[in-house]
């Protein structure tokens, strides 16, 4: 055999290798996170969660959420997009994954919001001036106060109520789900209990429209 | 046909300084060695990019030797240069002792202490280990050492 025969069929060799492998490896990592999903219902929602959107909405999407996660930022107007053109079909319930340096005390300055029933205000001042308080990937909590006052919240109060052993408790139950249900990386979004696929904003709306055409179907039959 | 692919061959075999015989093992060799560098290559980028176990800094150095070795080697083998192993071995020889090291601060030989690892993955984390005993430093060390015999052996063959 000609030597350039033998490098290119090895060259071609070794690409379909890494190629097959990739696929199976990414298509059994998709099958074993729907399983575990599906094993640990009673971990994707806990009552504690906050949760946006009718209780009795058919299309439940759960999202495990960092503050300090840019992604998560970029994720939050197209998830809210969604939601907003699809009114009352699509739920809302956010879990905690701070998986950022300092995440945890900014996750519970957000719990603190809800003692003043403003998380929703709270979330969306976090999310929109994460910049401010996001550097090098290091959430700073000490810097998240002049926009949660912007948003009508009171700073000091906040100050206090984070250090509730409630809020201690909550968190770390979702943690500790996060870890049971696979959970290494944010955003991560569960629609119905089912996992996304692969990662990406166009996997997510499919899925959302395939479940809410599978509510249509339930509803007209 | 015969005596004319016959007299190429000699004249390849001229060219390198040697008998076409040797030349066409040292060029095996060679092409031995690409393989290993872009298999391991291939596996590096399988394991950071499909298995997302992120790289501690120690293993970037060793990727930074194992990446160029893919493309230094291929260019040796077309055609065929014997003074390729000049330039693919020192890169082998750094990308070995490199790996002796990780494999020394794994199995705790050397202290973590010494090593420029202090952010990120620490280099000591064992993250993959399959049958007990083959960590990644390990294959990299095992690769980095095929490569460099490879390359020793073709500049025997191939000596004038």
């Amino acid at each position: 055999m000609k030597k350039n025969t033998i490098f290119v069929i090895a060259l071609v060799l070794l690409a379909l290798l890494f190629i097959a492998g990739a696929q199976l490896y990414r298509g059994q990592q998709a099958r074993q996170a729907a399983a575990a999903a599906a094993k640990n219902k009673e971990s994707l929602v806990r009552l504690h969660s906050p949760t946006l959107g009718r209780a009795d909405a058919p299309v439940h999407i759960v999202e495990f959420f960092d503050p300090a996660c840019e992604t998560c930022a970029a994720f939050y107007p197209l998830v809210k997009q969604m939601m907003a053109a699809h009114q009352d079909a699509i739920r809302l319930t956010v879990r905690y994954a701070p998986f950022h340096q300092g995440s945890q005390e900014v996750v519970q300055v957000l719990e603190a919001s809800r003692k003043q029933g403003r998380y929703w205000q709270a979330f969306e001042a976090l999310v929109a001036s994460q910049p401010a308080w996001v550097q090098h990937h290091q959430a700073r909590v000490e810097m998240v106060w002049p926009s949660l006052a912007r948003a009508g919240l009171d700073t000091e109060r906040l100050k206090s109520d984070m250090q509730s052993a409630d809020i201690a408790r909550a968190i770390a139950q979702d943690v500790a789900d996060a870890a049971t249900l696979n959970v290494k990386k944010t955003p991560e979004f569960f629609v119905n209990g089912r996992p996304l696929p692969s990662f990406g904003f166009e996997q997510l709306r499919t899925l959302v429209e395939e479940e809410l055409a599978a509510a249509g179907k339930a509803k007209a039959g | 046909m015969k005596p004319r692919l016959n007299s190429a061959a000699l004249r390849a075999g001229h060219r390198a300084g040697t008998q076409p015989a040797t030349a066409d093992a040292a060029w095996l060799l060679v092409f031995g060695a690409w393989l290993v560098a872009t298999a391991s290559s291939l596996g590096a980028l399988f394991l950071s990019e499909v298995m997302e176990v992120t790289p501690c800094v120690l293993c970037w150095y060793q990727r930074a030797f194992m990446f160029p070795l893919v493309f230094v080697l291929a260019a040796g083998l077309f055609p065929q240069d014997r003074r390729v192993v000049r330039y693919a071995l020192p890169l082998a020889v750094a990308g070995w002792l490199l790996a002796l090291f990780h494999l020394l601060l794994t199995r705790g030989v050397i202290p973590e202490t010494l090593t420029p690892c202090t952010q990120g993955v620490p280099c000591s984390r064992i993250e993959v280990e399959w049958f007990g005993f083959v960590t990644i430093p390990l294959l990299s060390l095992l690769s980095f050492t095929a490569i460099g015999l490879a390359l020793a052996l073709a500049h025997l063959k191939t000596r004038p």
